[in-house]
């Protein structure tokens, strides 16, 4: 009964990129190679190549999100694809019309790749599997972010980073602080530091925004941060929405922030060279304060650059599948 | 009509009666009872003869949970589409929980309901009457009024009752009466938003999860209420072991509770979502491996005492969206039966004990005579033949169901009904060439 990955054609090569889960260290490390090879296209006079020339790319945003739509679009346009940007909670699905029915659309308007975001974990999946038994091979399907379950792009970028940065992952301590009860970075960033061969990758945060049964991902709990952070390599700090303050999982900004905000003197704890990451928007003041978020060991930046690369290394390797 | 069956294998579970093909297997069938086992009367003479041979010949299967989506969702299924599955897979009479559009709450409906069921002729239909009105829960219904128009208990399906003083009174009341109270142990405030099983699984896929403690905590509550009031209270869809060890604590106590578990728990796990299946999309959710083996243990020594289909039909539209976005609920009434099978085989269970539970254990819930879920002489000749070891592929095409979600799609599955008989009228029998061994 044992199913194909519904992201990988018949020859085991890429043909959607709906999780990180279950690709190989090579693949992540063959994709993580492409995307060096594009660095330097977006600091060049012309930024394009005419990779994708011809080949339309849609953008799904289910669920709103500037910033990792611009960075599809500009991936997509450096590839030379046309793009179109869809806000789809403005659009069809409120009057009314079917997630399938709305992709149907879109693939008789030969759509080619399909950039896809949506609150619902594992709605990637499902157009995927529906483009799969009707279209064939020829659509692809890029999720970027799915509800809590995987943002699979920001994985990749998170691991460009601390390669740049750190080159080998076999020897290195990751701390994931914050939420990663609703965090699909978390999970995609646990995913590929595994895989890649991290020997240990940490998890803090207080009881209510961790998930239960974390340790069968390899990672290990902690609590405590400043116990947590310590000898680290790399910290990875999460964003923090701030309708998590209205249920029962934190009394307050102020409180975590005090006690899981990324500040000086607990990232002295770590090792001196630590690196420290956000997939952003940051909310500064709440899981990270301005001192850190400016200051010499944040690579928060480099993240947003190298996530350009990344996006457009997928883009184009899911376009030769 | 006088009919008798013959050659085929009888099994009743009530009385352990397990008579090889033969001459005592005999069953003989007058005027909608069983007229003799073994040798016929003097003076029978069949108007029909029913050769059973390679059959299983047991009392008609009953189901203590199976929505027909009538009054109100038409949609998805009819009094017709769904009466038709159930005879077809050997359910000869059904228990329809109230969650219908009105809910079952005033004697009226309850009527309308069975005059729609008596027209079509099928099973025989049992409705459970809504325990408060509307399933808000606030205000008790007239359970008396609803008894007399056919109601065989009272219940909230998966509607929750917030308020506990009326969820007390409620029990009280049904009490005076002696009538059952059926209950989704589910604490609703500890199963907000989750729609998978609370676990590792979930927590890769993240998907919210219902944790165990939802059910444990609700039966703790129901419990007490029980020992407080008297009322007696049958269980549904119990999903995990903690939950079926306070069960199992709770009958040694001597308190007057029942339980049953759908048939799907009884072999699918949270892992069997795989890439987000939404025909996986069920409440209670599937759990983990150590308490779907709980349940295989609490079928075998007794804690659970009936298997139902917890038959949900749900149309195309509600279940093709993202897996938390899709409706709970697959069918069931034509998997009841090969499903029980397949536990009873893969667990060396007895038949007779297996269809134990879909048979008498449902009808000491149901608590209806006529329902005895026996073979008995002068009992209603209430049967179900069908051939253990049949096997048939399960396809969307072929179930007679509206419904037609269930992770079983495209798999073979062993069981299959040759006839179903109800108060002696033959109401479904395969068709022709349907019986013979699919040749490979």
């Amino acid at each position: 009964m044992a199913a194909r990955h519904p992201q990988l054609n018949e020859n085991g090569e890429l043909r959607h990129l709906l999780t990180i889960e279950g690709l190989s260290r090579e693949m992540l490390h063959h994709i993580l190679d492409t995307a060096a090879t594009f660095v330097g296209v977006s600091v060049r006079d012309v930024k394009k190549v005419p990779l994708l020339r011809g080949v339309s790319v849609f953008n799904l945003f289910f669920e709103s999100s500037t910033r990792t739509r611009t960075t599809f679009e500009i991936a997509a346009k450096r590839l030379s694809a046309d793009v179109v940007n869809l806000n789809i909670t403005t659009s069809s699905t409120s009057k009314g019309e079917s997630l399938l029915d709305t992709i149907d659309n879109l693939v008789a308007m030969h759509a080619d790749m399909f950039v896809v975001r949506h609150s619902q974990s594992g709605a990637p999946f499902l157009i995927a599997e529906h483009v799969n038994r009707k279209r064939g091979p020829d659509v692809h399907v890029i999720n970027a972010g799915d509800g809590r379950h995987a943002h699979p792009t920001q994985g990749l970028l998170d691991m460009y980073t601390i390669r740049h940065f750190k080159q080998d992952f076999t020897k290195l301590r990751v701390a994931i602080v914050g939420d990663v009860l609703h965090s699909r970075v978390a999970r995609s960033d646990i995913q590929a530091l595994t895989t890649l061969g991290v020997p240990e990758v940490r998890v803090i945060g207080p009881h209510t925004l961790l998930p239960g049964g974390l340790e069968q991902m390899g990672v290990r709990v902690f609590t405590d941060m400043r116990e947590g952070m310590r000898d680290v390599d790399v910290v990875i700090m999460l964003r923090l929405q701030n309708e998590r303050m209205r249920g029962a999982l934190l009394p307050s900004a102020q409180e975590f922030f005090k006690h899981y905000g990324l500040t000086e003197e607990k990232l002295a704890l770590a090792r001196p060279d630590c690196i420290v990451m956000h997939p952003g928007p940051m909310n500064r003041g709440v899981e990270i304060d301005s001192a850190v978020a400016d200051g010499p060991q944040a690579v928060i930046l480099d993240q947003v650059t190298f996530g350009i690369a990344v996006r457009m290394a997928v883009m184009s390797i899911l376009a030769k599948s | 009509m006088r009919i008798s069956i013959v050659n085929g294998r009888l099994v009743d579970p009530a009385s352990g009666l397990d008579l090889a093909p033969g001459p005592t297997s005999s069953l003989h069938i007058a005027d909608g009872r069983i007229a003799a086992i073994g040798d016929a009367p003097a003076g029978f003479v069949a108007d029909r003869r029913i050769d059973a041979s390679g059959c299983i010949v047991a009392p008609g299967l009953l189901d203590l949970a199976a929505r027909l989506r009538e009054p109100g969702y038409e949609y998805r299924a009819t009094l017709e589409s769904e009466m038709q599955a159930a005879i077809a897979g050997g359910i000869t009479g059904l228990a329809c929980p109230p969650d219908t559009e009105p809910t079952l709450d005033e004697p009226g409906l309850v009527e309308m309901l069975k005059y729609r069921a008596r027209g079509i002729d099928g099973t025989r239909l049992y409705p459970v009457g809504s325990l408060t009105v509307g399933l808000r829960g606030e205000v008790i219904t007239e359970m008396a009024e609803l008894a007399e128009a056919g109601c065989v208990g009272f219940s909230q399906a998966l509607a929750p009752v917030l308020d506990t003083q009326v969820l007390m009174r409620a029990m009280q009341y049904a009490c005076t009466y002696g009538y059952t109270v059926w209950l989704h142990p589910q604490d609703p405030h500890l199963a907000r938003g989750g729609i998978a099983h609370a676990g590792p699984y979930a927590s890769r896929l993240g998907l919210p999860g219902v944790p165990v403690i939802a059910e444990t905590v609700a039966l703790h509550t129901i419990l007490e209420l029980v020992r407080v009031t008297g009322c007696r209270v049958h269980l549904c869809r119990l999903s995990s072991a903690a939950g079926l060890e306070l069960v199992r604590r709770a009958r040694a106590e001597g308190l007057p509770v029942s339980c049953d578990v759908a048939v799907h728990h009884l072999h699918l796990i949270d892992v069997d979502i795989g890439f987000f299946d939404s025909n996986c999309r069920v409440d209670p959710p599937f759990r983990a491996q150590r308490d779907r083996e709980a349940i295989r243990a609490a079928l075998a020594d007794g804690t659970i005492d009936a298997i139902c289909s917890d038959h949900t039909p749900v149309d195309d539209d509600a279940k093709q969206l993202p897996f938390g976005e899709a409706e709970p609920g697959v069918t069931g009434l034509e998997l009841l039966l090969p499903l029980t099978l397949k536990w009873a085989r893969e667990a060396g269970v007895p038949m007779a004990h297996a269809l134990g539970k879909i048979s008498v254990g449902a009808a000491a819930v149901l608590g209806v005579p006529e329902a005895s879920g026996r073979l008995q002489a002068d009992g209603a000749a209430d049967v179900c033949i069908f051939d253990p070891r049949q096997p048939w592929t399960v396809s969307r095409a072929t179930l007679f169901s509206q419904g037609t979600h269930t992770p079983y799609v495209g798999r073979e599955l062993e069981g299959r009904v040759r006839a179903t008989i109800v108060g002696g009228r033959v109401a479904y029998e395969a068709a022709a060439g349907a019986a013979a061994p699919r040749q490979d």
